[in-house]
């Protein structure tokens, strides 16, 4: 029976070539706009580190003076220097990490090569095992590297690859900004998106090429880029120097396993900022704050409004290429109410016609659906060609690909439904005795 | 025309009726905003930056070595007179950034040192003598630095220039009422202050952002070059000669020293490019939206035509009863294009209320502007006319159904 509704449905189709090819137009620009800016939502919105995100936390304190106090406000999103470390050395987490980020330039032995500066972050051992880091070759440093100060670096594939011809480099010195670096790690492909443990450097840009431990590069004066907040006195800017203490400008995460640590950790901050309220270095009342990854991502809208914007005007586009899709195939059924009373007469029940119409907007839906597909690989091949620092993520996954094919049957049938049933309710007699 | 048939006639046709309503709304509410946002980025793409901006480009030079201040600032300044020396160069100076490179150097803005709260935020430009020359930015009031004003500092000393030249927007936000000229404002968080000595015309900041909206046109360029890792070289090449000045610019510069880098990518850019990145994502939006505002319609108007259409089929036995009692081929038109003008009025009368509320929704989720009612109204206007013009051919291939037909069966 399935094969002879299709037939049906096939040769009801052909019989207005222009009205289909409006219902099949229409159905694949709605998927295609939709999925395409879906697609870019849920790449932008997605979870950085699946499976570990959940543990991870930005502890937050506020330790700025009474200048411009408003009760009530966040603290800062960064950390001074003395407050990161001590939170750092306070071990109070499963693991903790302190950074920030930089940019250092890089001299190959080789004369082939001139100079090149590369994105860096300067961070303590734990960075590695606590954000998962997937190493091609060799492994990070260790905490005791971090207080020697030790010259070790590790440096990603894409470097690797431009250094090294993507051979095994473990070992191997390193000049950076006039300092010898001996390799200990490789890194293998990893971008989390967003860039969520520094949302300062652009919410999507790719990790950077070069991890020094922090200690190393605080003490070669390396200079660091990203927000520099100060207040007061204060002062940090672009300089060689490092800020003063009235400035935030680290990034401190930390790992905690289970939610009674969390807890157990929020308390530790307060008591952490009325002990530094008593020495004198913080003026406020403890105000802490302690957001998990996705929190703090939502806490920074970190997906761009235009975004935003585009994913839901896309959704409102796909809804008229719905509804005018309905209205066609309800005027086309209609149309048809004499066939389909003669069908009713000679036996056929209700289940059936409407089983045979629905066939028939399920076929508009699939090469509607196909359409939209094709162009939404090409909508996301036009968001690459774009400058947004996103841009390169536009990639169709094999579960967007699902989904935007369930989307666009699911969306046919349920625009189906209404004339198919409206259609299926023709009474039989009415339309023989009319004509 | 008497409407009642007509009403009476549609209430056989509520599904399509209400639907092609609702399809006509929904346009409505999305094409309004759309070309609402269109002219809002259109806006933004389109104000003056203040600079000349052809025949200017911009070198980005990265030291490759650690340089002590005072080398870095000798290096500065031998570069720019290597570059003032070409033929094809008619003047360049060096700046921490410039208008619409999107990062910088911003500070809050206050008229007294004990004020706690900003008076309004500004872009830092580090000049010289040659700044404004170089920009093709007129000075408004006052005189331009002299050479013997030109300091140098790191990112990392307090800002502290006795003198400033102030962009004239600052200048209006800061003093709306009388003149800056001579007058001192606090430009960092060291008690300081600093006397403005000259007002320049319209400058845009390197600010672009939306948030930035209401500090895009302050700028305060301070007397000093700026001593770091990098620094920005904005050369003004002859008329007609920039092509030539970009290659030759970057080509004297390594002459005279190999150990900085000129990144390959963007390393050496017309202001133009830079303009052209700063607007990317507003000429990406203000293009999409008018792709989807065009399709929009384009469906719509493919709709009202294709429902008509049969419409018209399924009547042309009542069409030929009434040709045959006496009705005029003008009363027929007149009957369909009646017919689909309430259909669209009763759409465009839920559009209106749609369009309102998807507009509030931008302005209290992405923080958008309300819009003007004007956008409504020529919304109105355009689907009015498409829904007339849409139901026109069918219309007319009705009104030919002769009357004949109503003698026909089937």
């Amino acid at each position: 029976m399935f094969t002879y509704y299709l037939q049906l449905a096939l040769r009801s189709l052909g019989r207005n070539k222009a009205l289909t090819a409006l219902m099949v137009l229409a159905v694949a620009l709605g998927i295609g706009a939709s999925m395409t800016t879906l697609i870019v939502f849920h790449v932008l919105s997605g979870d950085p580190l699946p499976g570990r995100s959940a543990q991870l936390y930005y502890p937050q304190v506020d330790p700025r003076d009474n200048g411009g106090l408003m009760p009530g406000k966040d603290p800062p999103g960064q950390v001074t220097l003395i407050d990161g470390r001590n939170l750092l050395h306070a071990r109070h987490a499963d693991r903790q990490a302190l950074m920030t980020g930089g940019s250092v330039p890089v001299q190959p032995d080789m004369a082939a090569i001139d100079p090149f500066y590369v994105d860096a972050r300067y961070t303590s051992a734990d960075f590695f095992p606590m954000f998962a880091v997937p190493f091609r070759y060799g492994h990070g440093w260790t905490a005791a590297d971090d207080g020697a100060k030790a010259r070790q670096v590790v440096i990603g594939h894409e470097l690797n690859n431009r250094l090294f011809g993507g051979r095994d480099s473990v070992g191997r010195q390193l000049r950076l900004a006039g300092t010898s670096f001996r390799i200990v790690g490789v890194l293998d492909d990893w971008r989390p998106a967003p860039h969520f443990y520094d949302l300062n450097m652009g919410a999507y840009d790719s990790a950077e090429q070069v991890f020094l431990p922090l200690e190393t590069a605080l003490a070669l004066r390396l200079d660091h880029d990203g927000s520099t907040d100060c207040w007061g006195n204060g002062s940090g800017g672009v300089g060689t120097g490092l800020p003063s203490n009235s400035c935030v400008w680290l990034q401190f995460w930390v790992q905690l396993n289970d939610s009674a640590s969390a807890s157990a950790y929020r308390d530790f901050l307060a008591r952490y900022s009325q002990q530094q309220r008593t020495l004198g270095r913080f003026q406020r009342a403890p105000n802490v704050r302690l957001p998990s990854l996705m929190q703090w991502l939502d806490y920074n809208h970190v997906v761009p409004d235009d975004v935003r914007l585009q994913t839901g005007l896309a959704f409102g586009f796909l809804l008229v290429c719905l509804v005018n899709t309905v209205g066609l195939m309800l005027a086309k059924f209609m149309r048809r109410a004499g066939e389909l009373g003669v069908r009713r007469a000679l036996g056929a029940s209700r289940r059936a016609v409407f089983e045979q119409l629905l066939i028939e907007s399920g076929v508009i839906g699939l090469v509607g659906g196909i359409g939209g597909l094709l162009l939404a690989l090409l909508g996301l091949w036009i968001v690459r060609q774009r400058a947004a620092s996103y841009a390169g993520l536009a990639q169709l996954d094999p579960q967007m690909l699902l989904a935007t094919f369930l989307l666009a049957i699911g969306a046919t049938l349920v625009a189906g439904l209404l004339p198919a049933w409206r259609a299926c309710q023709v009474t039989p007699a009415l339309q023989l005795k009319s004509n | 025309m008497d409407i009642k048939p007509i009403l009476a006639a549609l209430r056989h046709h509520k599904g399509g009726t209400a639907l092609i309503a609702l399809q006509i709304a929904l346009t409505l509410a999305i094409v309004c905003n759309a070309l609402f946002i269109i002219q809002q980025r259109l806006d933004r793409v389109g104000r003056p930056s203040g600079v000349q901006e052809s025949d200017l480009f911009v070198i980005q030079n990265d030291w490759a070595q650690k340089l002590a201040p005072a080398e870095a600032d000798a290096r500065m300044r031998a570069d720019l007179q290597t570059l003032r020396q070409l033929g094809s160069v008619q003047d360049a100076s060096a700046s921490n950034s410039f208008p619409l490179h999107g990062a910088g150097w911003d500070n809050f803005v206050r008229m007294s040192p004990d004020q706690v709260k900003m008076t309004t935020d500004s872009a830092i430009f580090f000049a010289d003598e040659h700044t404004l020359a170089t920009l093709g930015t007129r000075l408004a009031a006052g005189r331009n630095f002299r050479a013997d004003e030109i300091g140098s500092q790191t990112g990392n000393d307090p800002l502290h220039a006795r003198q400033v030249i102030i962009s004239d927007g600052l200048a209006r936000t800061l003093f709306p009422h009388g003149s800056a000229l001579g007058k001192t404002i606090y430009t960092s968080n060291d008690q300081s202050p600093s006397t403005v000595i000259g007002i320049t015309g319209t400058l845009q900041s390197h600010l672009t952002e939306l948030w930035a909206q209401p500090y895009a046109y302050n700028a305060v360029l301070v007397p000093a070059r700026l001593t770091g890792d990098s620094t920005f070289y904005l050369v003004r090449a002859r008329p007609g000669q920039l092509v030539d000045a970009m290659r030759q610019a970057q080509d004297a510069l390594y002459a005279q020293s190999r150990m900085r880098i000129i990144p390959a990518d963007g390393g050496v850019m017309t202001f133009a490019q830079a303009r052209q990145r700063a607007y990317d994502a507003d000429y990406g939006m203000a293009i999409l939206m008018g792709i989807i505002s065009a399709v929009l319609l384009v469906i719509t108007a493919a709709g009202i035509v294709g429902l008509t259409s049969f419409w018209v089929g399924q009547r042309r036995k009542q069409i030929g009863v009434r040709r045959a009692l006496g009705a005029r081929q003008r009363d027929i038109l007149g009957y369909f294009l009646t017919e689909n003008l309430l259909i669209t009025l009763g759409g465009l009368l839920l559009g209106v209320v749609l369009a309102v509320a998807l507009n509030l929704w931008l302005v209290i989720r992405l923080g958008s502007q309300p819009m003007s009612p004007l956008y409504l109204a020529g919304g109105v206007l355009l689907l009015l006319l498409l829904g007339q013009g849409a139901v026109l051919a069918p219309a007319l291939k009705a009104s030919r159904v002769p009357p004949v037909e109503a003698t026909r069966s089937v």
